[in-house]
């Protein structure tokens, strides 16, 4: 094997090395715990890579990120897994929180920060993969394991968190 | 639909995941009821806000190698595990074997070599751009900027449209060098995924969009009045299909 030419391993995984690490940092919180995440789940990918049949390589590796995660997370903090129910699907109902107090505090990068920071994981892996990641609703159900109505249930709740987070009057975009 | 009913469906249709006929149908609540109009315009509020606002976290470099250190570390023992006791006669059939399958091959390369080469190369062009911060010579969103950035480099005036309203935002262009002719980019924007758009004169036909994968990103092209297009990018197959069915539908031979 040539040593500078990339495996077939490699031209699969590396172009969503980003998507990965985004996603396991924005998790984890932190650089080395995401790096950690990243390198166990590339190992996992690459002993799975026989049975990959081809087509979304990115959800496919996301998908193996995000259960690296969880595993991860029930070892270093069984405390943040939660279970959050899924019962139905959430309208966003009435516009309860102010627009101009809004658009006033979306402009606050650290604002803006700290609420998805805020959001328990389960929440913010989908603000994730939607709003950075740009996967559709479809990938997003097969990367978290979920039917797309979870999906559409879990980030409406999410979004509506986010809004009521920015939108605090007590405390602008800081911690509760 | 009553009031109740379009409040399930606005998120989705900000989304863009609701089909045409119920889009059609959210948008006419839409222009009756300015509760539900707030409502999305705060969602849209909030997506432009991350977008703007949360950071994308690449991965650190020394991560991506020790990733490749230890995958082929990984694979090692395999290849060890796999010695075959050699055997004059087994030595025969696969010589045999391998010459079938290299004529084979050869044949069946020559027909793709052509459209892979440009694949290879244009594949390598979007890495290269990205990589290098080598993106845009011409840095607007404006295509009365953009196009005419164009004349009197190239012998070809390449169509610019700016999809910003349907979500592919047109952020610049630059001249690149694809299968030995200087060629035109431009560049669009997915929300944080970069859409290099290659165009050069060809031969009309080919006017079926063709998708290909390589190394993990996605490339389409296609043949419209006199132009190949070539789309390569990190956004899922169906999203770059949906940015050609864009362009294609806005690009008239006129513009």
């Amino acid at each position: 094997m040539n040593e500078n030419e990339p495996t077939q391993f490699e031209q699969a995984i590396l172009p969503h090395l980003d998507a990965a690490y985004n996603l396991a940092r924005w998790l984890t919180g932190n650089d080395q715990d995401a790096r950690d995440v990243v390198q166990e789940a590339s190992l996992r990918a690459l002993k799975f890579f026989g049975g990959f049949r081809g087509g979304n390589s990115r959800a496919w590796f996301l998908t193996i990120v995000r259960n690296t995660f969880y595993n991860w997370l029930g070892k270093n903090r069984p405390h943040e897994v939660s279970t959050a129910g899924d019962e139905e699907l959430l309208a966003m109902e009435d516009p309860a929180v102010n627009p101009e107090l809004l658009i006033e505090r979306s402009a606050n990068v650290e604002a803006v920060r700290g609420a998805i920071e805020q959001l328990p994981v389960e929440f913010r892996e989908i603000v994730v993969l939607r709003e950075l990641e740009d996967c559709s609703y479809k990938e997003i159900a097969d990367v978290a394991g979920v039917p797309i109505g979870t999906v559409m249930s879990r980030l409406a709740r999410a979004r509506k968190q986010l809004q009521e987070i920015l939108t605090d009057k007590s405390e602008p975009g800081g911690r509760p | 639909m009553n009031c109740r009913e379009i409040q399930n469906l606005l998120q989705a249709y900000g989304d863009r995941e609701l089909g045409v006929m119920t889009s059609l149908e959210v948008e006419k609540h839409l222009q009756t009821c300015p509760q539900c109009k707030q409502a999305l315009e705060n969602q849209t509020v909030l997506g432009k806000a991350i977008a703007a606002g949360a950071p994308y976290y690449k991965a650190p470099a020394s991560l991506r190698d020790s990733i490749i250190a230890s995958a082929r570390q990984a694979e090692q023992p395999r290849i060890i595990r796999c010695r075959w006791q050699w055997n004059p006669l087994a030595a025969g059939l696969a010589m045999a074997a391998s010459l079938v399958l290299g004529f084979f091959l050869a044949t069946q390369f020559q027909q793709h070599s052509a459209r892979d080469l440009v694949v290879g190369e244009i594949v390598a062009s979007h890495v290269r751009s990205l990589l290098a911060t080598h993106l845009m010579d011409v840095v607007s969103t404006d295509k009365h900027t953009v196009k005419p950035w164009f004349d009197g480099k190239i012998d070809f005036a390449p169509p610019v449209n700016d999809l910003a309203a349907s979500g592919y935002p047109l952020i610049g262009g630059r001249l690149d060098y694809i299968g030995g002719r200087t060629v035109a980019v431009l560049i669009y924007q997915k929300k944080k995924h970069f859409i290099n758009l290659f165009i050069w004169p060809a031969a009309s036909g080919g006017e079926t969009p063709q998708t290909t994968v390589k190394n993990g990103f996605n490339i389409v092209n296609w043949n419209h009045a006199g132009m190949a297009f070539w789309a390569v990018s990190d956004v899922s197959p169906e999203d770059l299909r949906t940015f050609a069915g864009l362009l294609e539908s806005d690009t008239s031979p006129a513009r």
